[in-house]
């Protein structure tokens, strides 16, 4: 933290903006990586790997440099396998994290901005849709709609089964904007750009929501996340995208094929990695994240730290109590 | 009384809002859900010709009956439910579905319930520790319970069978008891217990790892921001012993909001422990879901998820309560 506001220095242009933005911390240095190398392996590897969908190699191989991680049941490359899976992964977290955001966005900031009875129906609705639980309901509106005549191939298709994911999953993250859309409205500026005769929505959008931003983007980011692990759960079930490979079908595959069984750790390891650092990655981006949004989380730790600091200097700071 | 009332009221809502959502998808969708499932149950009864009672129960919780309205049909779905009637099974044929849900459910409110309690508590109690230490290499340990949290339950399982069960050989694979030890299904004997003990030792660990990071971490965040609060620099100006001011002051106040997030972590579990029952063939309620939605049960599956969807609501019904009596704030203000 190095914010040297000395005060005869010129107002800085981007302070607001900075204010934003994570600061720089292990925790995001170490999330950001992960979540880079993870896309650019799930955007480029496909390119380099052979094909997935090829099935001609010798069942079950471990290790080799010919496989570098060995082959499925059916002969599968699984390294070719998993480049294709992490990429469908991650558009089907994107689209279902984005969907989430969506409504997410409607629902909790006009309820928290309106309030009265708006915000009334609009709360019901999103408390039904946080308490029923939302696997089963995914698993059920999955059984229906994938059997249903006239979708042709979209009724099984990754983008779907990445819909029906965010058309569920958007409730957590309408009650956290809405909490915050409420204390906003009470501002001095919003009242001020009210009394100016600005209309509501205009006061959405160019006063509420950039002060949301950050909240915005860490609800993306749990939305993705929610997505990716909620595909992993469908797909493992048999509910997932059949004319795609994922993680999760992967995984499917590997249940079926009784890799565990048969020790073929290469098989079904990697896919579950692959997720784990994936959903590691972008949780550590959303504590950097956390801290902006509640900067006691940020400040309390440090102070601490000084303190004890200062105690083993020998400062004269009475030592044993709550802050030690 | 307000905040009680208010509660009971939403929760009312609640139930009918899933009832009724049950009623409506079998009947939004396109085909005939009704029509399908009765073919199904004739061939599972290998040909012969249905009672008229059940092909009357199949249409009154499927639909599609041309001749009544569509209140009609609601009233009698109100009606079938309320006398307990779910319907036939077609995988299981000819068991009626609330008997299969009767069967499986204990098992699962036993292996999954003792599994969320201790995880709760674990993370509770954990976190207010780890909160109470902040500014310690403590906190380098957060991060990774978000580790914890980003692995999928079912593959977790997974590893967890391919180490314990099939490496090391310590514990059974599959099901909730020796069905070989206990041919005649279960008992009350200590043998009984004991298997069934072990049957539930890996699905029931899998579930309090994967989800203890989330109460863990919630709480030692709220522990932070307490700790900051200034009616705790007063009790520590007071001169109270560290730990009254940590347990009575900071982790009792911290603990509220993980009441409060008590519904959204149980959807997590609620959905962990279905596909954990996959994993490990676990006769409860989540093996009967995926049962019923391979094989196009379409009364089973509905039967199970209102199943679900009302013990979650139970519980959370509990847990509000639970958080009127802790914090008289929301008594008051609601």
């Amino acid at each position: 933290m190095t914010s040297d506001h000395s005060p005869g220095a010129k107002a800085d242009r981007f302070a607001g903006v900075r204010y934003l933005m994570p600061t720089w911390s292990a925790k995001l240095g170490v999330g950001l990586v992960l979540v880079v190398l993870i896309v650019a392996f799930g955007l480029v590897g496909p390119v380099f790997a052979v094909d997935p969908r090829d099935s001609s190699y010798k069942g079950l191989q471990p290790p080799s440099s010919e496989h570098l991680l060995g082959t499925t049941k059916l002969g599968y490359d699984v390294f070719a396998q998993l480049a294709t899976g992490t990429r469908e992964s991650l558009y089907v977290g994107l689209v279902g994290g984005l969907v989430a955001m969506f409504l997410a966005i409607v629902f909790g900031i006009i309820a928290g901005y309106f309030g009265g009875w708006l915000d009334d129906i609009l709360m019901l609705a999103t408390n039904i849709m946080l308490v029923i639980p939302g696997l089963p309901l995914v698993m059920v509106i999955a059984a229906y709609v994938q059997n249903t005549e006239g979708l042709g191939d979209f009724a099984r298709s990754a983008t779907l089964v990445a819909m029906i994911l965010g058309v569920t999953g958007w409730a957590g993250s309408a009650v956290v904007l809405r909490a915050q859309a409420r204390s906003l409205r009470t501002r001095e500026y919003v009242y001020a750009s009210r009394v100016a005769g600005e209309k509501g929505l205009r006061i959405i959008f160019v006063e509420i929501l950039p002060n949301l931003v950050p909240l915005i983007a860490a609800q993306l980011i749990f939305g993705v996340m929610a997505a990716v692990l909620g595909e992993a759960g469908l797909s493992y079930l048999g509910l997932g995208p059949t004319n795609s490979i994922t993680l999760g079908t992967m995984l499917n595959d590997a249940q079926t094929g009784q890799a565990v069984g048969s020790h073929a750790w290469w098989w079904f390891v990697p896919p579950g990695v692959m997720i784990a650092l994936l959903g590691t990655g972008l949780a550590l981006v959303n504590f950097a994240i956390d801290e902006i949004v509640n900067p006691k989380l940020r400040l309390a730790p440090k102070a601490a730290r000084q303190q004890r600091k200062a105690m083993k200097a020998g400062k004269g700071v009475a030592g044993g109590g709550a802050y030690a | 009384m307000k905040f009680y009332l208010r509660r009971i009221a939403f929760y009312i809502i609640t139930v009918w809002a899933a009832v009724s959502l049950n009623f409506v998808l079998p009947r939004m969708m396109p085909g005939d859900p009704a029509a399908i499932m009765i073919g199904k149950l004739r061939r599972a009864s290998g040909g012969r010709q249905l009672s008229e009672e059940v092909i009357r129960s199949i249409y009154a919780l499927l639909g599609a009956d041309k001749n009544m309205s569509l209140w009609d049909q609601y009233l009698a779905y109100w009606g079938r439910l309320l006398q307990g009637d779910l319907g036939l099974s077609s995988t299981r044929y000819p068991y009626p579905v609330v008997e299969l849900i009767a069967n499986a459910l204990p098992w699962t409110l036993f292996m999954v319930g003792t599994a969320t309690v201790i995880s709760f508590v674990l993370g509770i109690v954990g976190g207010a520790w780890v909160g109470w230490k902040r500014g310690t290499w403590l906190d380098q340990l957060v991060p990774a319970t978000s580790l914890l949290q980003s692995i999928p339950y079912f593959w977790l399982a997974l590893v967890l069978v391919a180490v314990f069960a099939v490496q090391l050989g310590w514990l059974p694979i599959v099901g909730a008891y020796d069905p070989f030890d206990f041919p005649s299904g279960p008992e009350w004997s200590w043998e009984f217990v004991a298997s069934a003990l072990q049957h539930a030792f890996l699905p029931a660990l899998t579930i309090v790892i994967s989800s203890v990071g989330g109460w863990l971490l919630g709480m030692r965040n709220m522990m932070v921001s307490t700790m900051s609060e200034d009616y705790v620099l007063t009790a520590e100006a007071k001169g109270l012993k560290p730990s009254r001011i940590r347990d009575r002051y900071a982790a009792r106040n911290a603990s509220i909001p993980s009441l409060a997030g008590f519904s959204i972590a149980l959807a997590f579990v609620v959905a962990g422990s279905i596909v954990t029952e996959q994993v490990f063939s676990y006769p409860g309620i989540g093996k009967l879901m995926i049962q019923s939605v391979q094989g196009l049960d379409y009364t089973l599956m509905q039967g199970v998820f209102l199943v679900i969807t009302l013990t979650v609501l139970a519980a959370n019904f509990l847990m509000d309560l639970l958080y009127g009596l802790i914090d008289p704030r929301v008594r008051n203000d609601l």
